[in-house]
């Protein structure tokens, strides 16, 4: 059996710069917990905190945390399943592999 | 020795409000919420302190009521910068809600209404710094500041004095809570400026 190669964290560096240069209020999101899908821009976001917090508008729980420190920030989005980024293509699709 | 010695100008140092490091003065109560403030009847409200075996035990608030009653005067410091000297409060002692549970635990996560969670070395909890309160400045302590009980731990940032406490887990491994899982510093002592993870 052949073992699936894998590379290292570097190759997300401009996919993710992609993603994250999107207006993320365009995009929606995945509640972890009641499985609610609408857009991020809904969400509950309690900011009179030590972080943001963002809450599922239904459910109300933790969807992101934001904290913020003069140097570092940390972003926690292990309540969001996933998130749909409007990403019209720009070039045709790539040949199958 | 430094070249400017203290004491020519401004009052002198042993007026001066102690803050730790980074903090300012604050004479209101900000209210700081990750979430809905919860509502609970004091019928159904409990306090449960689990212990790493399995066992519980478990307070109603009539029961909390009976304990003995303590009235700390506190300083407290918020890891948003300010700090309010000189609160005062009513609760019960941790010395004296952990009196009788039999733990052989370092570690304590103590839970809210509303799922709030935060970690504490037990011996944080014990020692006469810890409490649960339930009157602040002489009057129920209001639902945005906690209420019906929050734990009171002021020697550490105030993240730590968890609102709308529910009970505490003691544990043999360290657990961080909400904040800490976020960020922040895993202890939080505001006199060594322990803000963030790794300060």
């Amino acid at each position: 059996m052949t073992e699936m190669s894998y590379l290292d964290g570097n190759m997300l560096d401009g996919p993710m710069r992609e993603l994250f240069t999107v207006d993320l209020s365009t995009a929606m999101g995945r509640c972890e917990n009641c499985g609610m899908t609408g857009s991020m821009a809904s969400l509950h976001v309690y900011s009179h905190a030590p972080g943001l917090v963002a809450r599922c508008p239904s459910c109300e729980s933790v969807m992101v945390r934001l904290v913020r420190a003069p140097d570092r920030a940390w972003l926690d989005m292990r309540g969001v399943t996933y998130l749909q980024v409007p990403m019209p293509m720009e070039r045709p699709l790539p040949e199958p592999l | 020795m430094g070249i400017v010695s203290p004491g020519f100008q401004g009052r002198p140092r042993s007026q001066e409000p102690a803050l730790p490091p980074g903090q300012y003065l604050t004479e209101d109560f900000p209210v700081l919420s990750a979430g809905p403030t919860p509502r609970v009847s004091l019928d159904t409200w409990e306090f449960v302190i689990s212990a790493e075996n399995g066992t519980e035990y478990r307070w109603s608030w009539q029961e909390l009521m009976a304990l003995p009653q303590e009235t700390p005067m506190v300083d407290i410091h918020c890891v948003t910068h300010w700090s309010k000297l000189g609160t005062t409060w009513q609760g019960v002692s941790l010395d004296t809600l952990l009196d009788g549970v039999d733990t052989g635990a370092h570690f304590a996560l103590a839970h809210s209404y509303g799922g709030y969670t935060t970690n504490l070395p037990l011996d944080d909890l014990r020692g006469g710094r810890a409490w649960v309160a339930h009157t602040f400045d002489g009057a129920p302590l209001p639902a945005e500041h906690g209420g019906p009980a929050r734990l009171l731990v002021p020697h550490l940032y105030f993240w730590k004095s968890a609102k709308w406490v529910r009970g505490i887990r003691l544990k043999t491994m360290d657990e961080p809570g909400f904040w800490e899982t976020a960020g922040y510093h895993d202890y939080g002592d505001p006199w060594r400026e322990q803000r963030y993870q790794g300060d």
